[in-house]
Parts: C-alpha cells; sequence; structure tokens
C-alpha cells in the first residue's frame, strides 16, 4: 500500500529463516559447530567463511565501544537474521537456517551505514533440516494460488483498461472494483517484490516526494472525483497493465516460506483493520467492502493451507481461527445480494454501527490470526 | 479496605528467573511505611533492579473482600473503558474473565502478562504490550463491573440485582450514545497514566472476539479524595468539591453506604455481597462561560468560597457547612447529606480534557465515578435534586452515563472475576 510498509514486507518475505533465530537464541550450542564473531568498532572477524546448510550459529562478541548490530544478509542486501542492539563488552547468540549460498555476515558499530563485511558461503544441497513436508505442500499450493491470482486479474485488469480507453466512464466504475480483487487477495506476496506495489497501488497520500501518481488509485480519483477520462488516464491504463504483468511474470519466483504465508495472512486484516474499516483505501469509488473481501479470502487460504500443521500444534488456535473466519465472513455477507456476488454495498452507505461491527470483527479474527506463524513453526 | 501487605500474593506463579524482585525485606517494609495502603515494590518483569521504581508507587494488593479500587486511596490517573460482549458462548466468556483475572493479578502486581513483552519466539507478537517495562506498579488497581444488558445474555437474567436499575432520564441530560452503557467496565487507576494505559490496553486485547471496547474515558487529576487528611483536589472549575467523600479508612461508613451487605438483595442477588455499584457520568463543563463568569457568582454556585474552599460562612475547608447560609440553588447545599435524608455515596472522579471540540471550545470536565451500595438510594435521588435545581447546571452537561454492578473481590490466586455470578452454585 505504501512505501513505508516496502521493508517491512521484505523482512517478512524471508522470516521463516529467522524464526529459529530467537528460540534458540539463549541455548549454547556447541562452539565447534558455531561461527565466532567478534565485533568491534572498525572490524568484524567470523571464525571461518564457509558452513554447511542447514541451522547456522552465530557466536557475537561486541569488543568495540558502541552497540552494534550483526546481520546475515543475502547477496542482495535481505536480511536474513538479524540481532540489534548488541552491548559493549556484551555476547549474542545468533541462530537462523540457511540453505545454500553465497551470504554476507555484517557487524555495524553503532547500528548505522553499511557495516563491516565478510562473505560466508553456505554449502550443500536440500540441507535445510527438519522442515516439515507438509509445509513445503503448503508453500508450494500457496504459490500456485498466487500466482493463479495474477492469472486471473489480468483479464479483469484488461477489461477495466478498455473501458478507461474507450472513454466509458461507466463500464470502468463497474470493471473497477473486479480488477482489484486478485490483487487484494495476495497483496502481501505483490509487496514483497517491493517496486510494483508503489506504481500500482499506491494512494495519494502514499506518494513519496517526486514520485509520480500511477495505478489504480489514480485512475479511481479520475472515475468518481473528476468524473472524467482524459489522454493522461489512458495513458496511465497502459501503464498499469504492464505494471501488473510485471507482477504476474515474477509472482511464481516469490520467497514464500510457511511463516512468512502465516503472517502474509495478518497482514491482510491489517489492510483490513488500517485501511478498508476505515474507507480510506477506497475513498472515491467506496468499494471497500470488495478489497475488504478480498483480503479476508487471501487470508482464509493462506490459514487453510497451513491448517494441518496448526490445528496439530495447537488445536484450540485452528478452533478459534475457524470460528473467527466464519464469523467475519457471515458479517460481510450481510452486506453482498448473495454469496457469490461481489456486488458490495458502497462503505460511505454504512452506518458507525456497522462500521463498528465490522471493525470489532476484525480485531476478533487477526488477534488470534497473529499467533498462526508461531503455531506454524513451532 | 482491599490493601493489605501482602507479599505473596504480590508475587504471581510465573517464572520468578526472569523477573527481578527488589524491595523484598527491608526495602520493601520501608516502603510499606511510606506508601498509602502498604505497598510493595515491584519491577516488571525482564527489568533490572531499579531503585528508582520504588518511590514512584508500589504495588496495591489485588486480592481481597472487596475488590481494589473502590475504597482505595485515589491515584492520579484512570483510564476507564466500557465494553460489549461479542459472544454468546458462557463459558468462552467466563474463560475471558479469568484471563482477565490472571492478566490483572499480573499487571497490578508490576508484572508483564504472560510470558512477557520479549524473549519469546520472534515469530509471533509477544504476550505483553511491553509499554509498561521499567515502570513501577505505581499503584495499579483494576476493577470490573458488569451493566444491565449483560444480564439479558448468558441466562443471567434471575441474577440481575435489583439495585443495578437502568438510570432514569435526568433533566439537562444530554446522553451521547456513543459514550454510554455497556456490558461490563473495567476501571484502571494508577499514579503513571501509562500504566493505567498498558492495563486496558492488555486486556482489550485479550478480550478481542469476545468483548470490544464500546467507549473510553482517560482521567487525571482525582477531584475526590478517600484520604481523610489529603488536601481536597480541585475539579476544573477551580473548586474544591467533595470534602466530606467517605475516606477509605471509615470502616462503618463504607459498610453503611458502599459495600453491599448480606441481606441486601432477593433471591440471586447473594453473589453481590461484598461488591458495590457504580454510576459513571461524563459531565462536560463550558470551561469558557464558566471562566467568564463572576467570583462572586462561581462561589455562589458552588456554596464555598474558592481560596480556601470553606463553606459559606465558614473559615475553613473542613469546617461543618451551613446549608441554610448558603444560596437554595448552591451545589453543595444541594448535593450535601443533610438535604439528601443522609444519602452519602463514595465518589473517585477524574478530571478530564480529550482535546478541544469542532468550535475551538475545551472538551473538558469531570468524568464522575460514584460508588454505593445500592444505585436507587445514591445516585439516583440525589442526580433527581441536583438535575432540577442545582445552579450548576448552567456550566455542565451530562454527556455520557453508564452503571455497573461491581461484584465482590477475588480471593485469592484460585478466584476469578465475576465467580460468584457465574458458578452455578451462587
Amino acid at each position: 500500500m505504501r512505501a513505508v510498509r516496502l521493508t517491512v514486507t521484505a523482512a517478512t518475505a524471508v522470516a521463516a529463516l529467522t524464526a529459529l533465530s530467537a528460540c534458540t537464541a539463549k541455548s549454547d550450542a556447541a562452539d565447534g559447530d558455531a561461527i565466532r564473531v567478534t565485533a568491534a568498532d572498525a572490524t568484524c572477524e567470523t571464525s571461518t567463511k564457509s558452513v554447511p546448510a542447514g541451522q547456522v550459529t552465530l557466536k557475537i562478541e561486541n569488543k568495540g565501544s558502541k552497540a552494534t548490530e550483526v546481520e546475515i544478509l543475502f547477496p542482495d542486501d535481505r536480511i536474513v537474521s538479524e540481532k540489534e542492539n548488541i552491548g559493549p563488552g556484551t555476547k549474542y547468540t545468533l541462530t537462523a537456517e540457511v540453505k545454500a549460498g553465497a551470504y554476507e555476515i555484517a557487524c555495524r558499530p553503532g547500528m548505522k551505514g553499511h557495516g563491516v563485511r565478510q562473505k560466508l558461503t553456505v554449502t550443500g544441497g536440500g540441507a535445510t533440516a527438519g522442515r516439515d513436508p507438509r509445509l513445503d505442500k503448503a508453500v508450494a499450493d500457496y504459490r500456485q494460488y498466487a500466482q493463479d491470482q495474477a492469472d486471473r486479474t489480468l483479464p479483469l485488469v484488461g477489461t477495466f483498461v478498455k473501458a478507461v480507453k474507450d472513454g466509458d466512464l461507466a463500464a470502468a466504475r463497474k470493471a473497477y472494483a473486479p480488477s482489484r480483487l486478485g490483487w487484494e487477495r495476495t497483496e502481501p506476496v505483490a509487496e514483497s517484490f517491493g517496486d510494483i506495489d508503489p506504481k500500482v497501488d499506491v494512494r495519494e497520500d502514499g506518494l513519496e516526494d517526486g514520485q509520480k501518481w500511477t495505478g489504480w488509485h489514480r485512475l479511481e480519483k479520475a472515475l468518481w472525483a473528476d468524473k472524467k477520462i482524459g489522454a493522461e488516464e489512458k495513458t496511465l491504463a497502459d501503464r498499469l497493465v504492464t505494471d501488473l504483468k510485471d507482477w504476474q511474470e515474477r509472482v511464481g519466483k516469490a520467497e514464500i516460506t510457511p511463516s512468512s504465508m502465516a503472517n502474509g495472512a495478518k497482514e491482510l486484516l491489517d489492510e483490513v483493520a488500517t485501511g478498508k474499516v476505515t474507507g480510506e483505501e477506497e475513498r472515491y469509488s467506496h468499494t471497500d467492502l470488495v478489497d475488504f473481501k478480498g483480503n479476508v479470502e487471501g487470508a482464509q487460504k493462506a490459514y487453510d493451507l497451513l491448517k494441518p500443521v496448526a490445528s496439530k500444534n495447537d488445536p484450540a488456535l485452528a478452533k478459534e481461527l475457524d470460528k473467527q473466519f466464519t464469523a467475519l465472513d457471515t458479517l460481510l455477507d450481510k452486506y453482498r445480494s448473495d454469496k457469490n456476488s461481489y456486488d458490495f454495498v458502497s462503505y460511505d452507505k454504512l452506518t458507525k454501527d456497522q462500521t463498528k461491527e465490522l471493525s470489532d470483527a476484525v480485531n476478533a479474527l487477526a488477534e488470534p490470526l497473529s499467533k498462526l506463524a508461531a503455531a506454524v513453526v513451532k | 479496605m482491599t490493601e493489605t501487605q501482602d507479599t505473596t500474593t504480590a508475587s504471581p506463579a510465573g517464572s520468578p528467573s526472569r523477573r527481578a524482585l527488589i524491595g523484598w525485606g527491608g526495602a520493601g517494609l520501608a516502603l510499606g511505611a511510606v506508601a498509602a495502603g502498604g505497598a510493595v515494590a515491584a519491577t516488571r518483569a525482564g527489568d533490572d533492579a531499579d531503585p528508582a521504581a520504588a518511590e514512584a508507587g508500589g504495588a496495591v494488593a489485588f486480592h481481597g473482600a472487596h475488590q481494589a479500587g473502590i475504597a482505595t486511596p485515589v491515584q492520579d490517573r484512570l483510564h476507564f473503558a466500557a465494553f460489549d460482549v461479542k459472544t454468546d458462548d458462557r463459558a468462552e466468556f467466563v474463560r475471558m474473565l479469568k484471563d482477565w483475572t490472571a492478566a490483572a493479578r499480573r499487571m497490578t502486581a508490576g508484572h508483564a502478562v504472560g510470558e512477557g513483552a520479549y524473549g519469546g519466539l520472534a515469530e509471533a507478537p509477544p504476550d505483553d504490550t511491553g509499554e509498561a517495562l521499567g515502570l513501577a506498579p505505581s499503584r495499579l488497581t483494576l476493577t470490573i463491573g458488569f451493566g444491565p444488558s449483560l444480564f439479558e445474555r448468558f441466562g443471567l437474567a434471575g441474577k440481575r440485582p435489583a439495585a443495578l436499575v437502568d438510570l432514569p432520564r435526568f433533566a439537562g441530560d444530554n446522553l451521547d450514545r456513543t459514550r454510554t452503557g455497556g456490558d461490563l467496565c473495567i476501571q484502571a487507576c494508577a499514579d503513571d497514566p501509562q500504566v493505567a494505559v498498558h492495563a486496558i490496553r492488555n486486556l482489550a486485547r485479550i478480550g478481542f472476539g469476545k468483548v470490544a471496547i464500546r467507549w473510553s474515558q482517560l482521567g487525571f487529576g482525582k477531584t475526590s479524595s478517600t484520604t481523610p487528611d489529603a488536601q481536597t483536589p480541585r475539579n476544573l472549575m477551580g473548586f474544591k468539591d467533595g470534602t466530606r467523600n467517605i475516606a477509605g479508612t471509615e470502616t462503618d461508613r463504607l459498610k453503611k453506604f458502599v459495600w453491599v451487605g448480606d441481606g441486601d438483595g432477593g433471591k440471586g442477588e447473594s453473589w453481590m455481597t461484598g461488591g458495590s455499584y457504580l454510576v459513571a457520568r461524563r459531565i462536560r463543563m463550558n470551561i469558557e462561560t464558566w471562566d467568564r463568569t463572576s467570583l462572586q457568582e462561581q462561589e455562589d454556585v458552588f456554596g464555598r468560597d474558592k481560596g480556601e474552599g470553606a463553606p459559606v460562612g465558614r473559615a475553613k475547608e473542613h469546617d461543618k457547612p451551613f446549608l441554610k447560609a448558603m444560596k437554595p440553588d448552591a451545589h453543595v447545599r444541594l448535593a450535601h447529606p443533610d438535604s439528601n435524608n443522609g444519602i452519602t455515596i463514595l465518589r473517585r472522579g477524574y478530571s478530564f480534557t480529550d482535546g478541544t471540540d469542532g468550535l475551538g471550545r475545551l472538551d473538558a470536565g469531570l468524568f464522575f465515578l460514584a460508588y454505593q451500595r445500592d444505585v436507587r438510594k445514591g445516585f439516583i435521588p440525589l442526580q433527581r435534586q441536583l438535575s432540577a435545581k442545582d445552579a450548576l447546571n448552567e456550566y455542565i452537561q451530562h454527556v455520557g452515563s453508564a452503571v455497573f454492578a461491581v461484584p465482590p473481590g477475588v480471593r485469592d490466586k484460585d478466584d476469578w472475576w465475576g465467580r460468584t455470578l457465574f458458578s452455578e452454585e451462587a
């Protein structure tokens, strides 16, 4: 949605790799297996440059004069795992599950800047320890789902774009919300790429200085607020297709893990709680309930795929999630003509009591949903 | 009084190794002597010992015959929240009350909720929200109440106390529906606003799906004292009010006017014994017009002088008021027990300012909280009298209202909020 969230989301996409870091941080791994990291104000010494894939332990000691941050990084600087604020003279054990490949270990004295880097090569293939095959299936199925959603979205966007280019205001308005559904269902995956979301789904208030406003919401404003379609809008409509094709091509390669799926589900509810329930997302078209439904469906999909594992690890949580998904669906059904239709009531027609009721139902689902990742990784 | 020196209950079951406790032994005893109510100092979970924290405010015992937060010496800050029940499942609601009790027991002792705010699984949100880490218990009290509408649920109709009446409409009421009513409430009082807010925030979170906050109110600057020797605090109109309020140490008056007695109710009401009834009113003050009012009129309206707080014709604040010397519509004259057949309530109101309204006027006033043994004999006749005649009405408006049955105290670590209402034998 907003550019400011992107770094957070990017980190979430690899969250599974960090999942083990905190819970095992306190356990004392045998020193022989661990990489000793000696951080100082200008140096970052590592005891080895190569380790086998699987669980990697960093025994960090900060011998510098200021607090430091130690990270394991992918070559493109995405964070695999990190520990911030390691005080001078203190030690910390950081554990992460790492696949084969080239990495870097960074020490950031004062927790600023590029940091002092050391190469780390992780050897061996498929040595990622102890992965539940049901989770691998969940990830594969979810990847397929994300791809399906993108594949189905492009024709719907095509319909929308054609109406815009035809200058047909009524048809464009009608095709607007349906063209967004697939995106809304899988938004956390799309956001993990970082560069697509600001092009297609940014709102005017989310623009950074100098950023040109493009995408759905720019067209939404033209259709509902300005009530006209000009040459600029037609160009932007083509641009939307181009940007979404980029999404369609890349979505299958997204970094997806069981916990990024779980946290993605929670993020979809967060989207609802911060943007849809308030009516901010679709402030001109008031089609917020369509997005709302899409977010909930996407969250439910991720949950359903993770449920075999989650319900075994935490049956009470699964029971609660089933109940709250049903409750929210039932509530949303009140605002559409029939259960299969995505013709939802215009959001500005809802009373304050009704939006409060929706908000309560979102909180009731999002709170237990925030515990799903833990139930999946434990 | 619910506050007794109780070092065992201040440290509920948990993981002692994760907690750094200070004040046990010598320091704790010394603190008990200075802090009101016999306090125990404890730092929050995962915190390093901080001697400064001990001075800021100890812990008020959570367990007792009556809930803390009624007769407890009034703390400086308030966060009050009224909730709607969202579940029809009685067992689920009871489970939440038990979870709330456990969380309240920990928070009032100065500990974090559950497994704390950090150190857990990196993938899961922490149990505790964390903003009270490093803060002293700050005499936090958490007090639960059940509203009339709760008794329409869970098969509780037969247990609604006769004394828990729906408040009648009073002249001049301009009640905002979104600040009125509620199936249940939590009153959080503490000397540190962050501690009070933290408590409500964590309870709301535990309650999601079972209850939802209907409205809430922050308060500051207590306007009533339950400690007789302390100077009576002033309200936002600049006046001392409630000089004769019931003190937390006045066992006899508490028994007579505040605590529900054994034989008070009819069939099915014994669960309220040891409890009380709470009336909460959001009273907006017309600050700007009040400030333009002459000193003489201000003093006439209250029936006190503004400086000393002495009743009309008297010299000192605590001098017995000579009611007939006051104007017939003076607030003190009308509210005094002698003008109301002895009606006495325990007040613990707080000032509030919620910024400004759309017209640039201060949205401020008094969040009035009154505890009594029977609403029909306490607030209702008193407010009937005041709403009809009080000269103060020109400068105030009641904009929010709620009434709650406040059950007796949680006895021990196995007890929970609402047990007497929800367990079958009661």
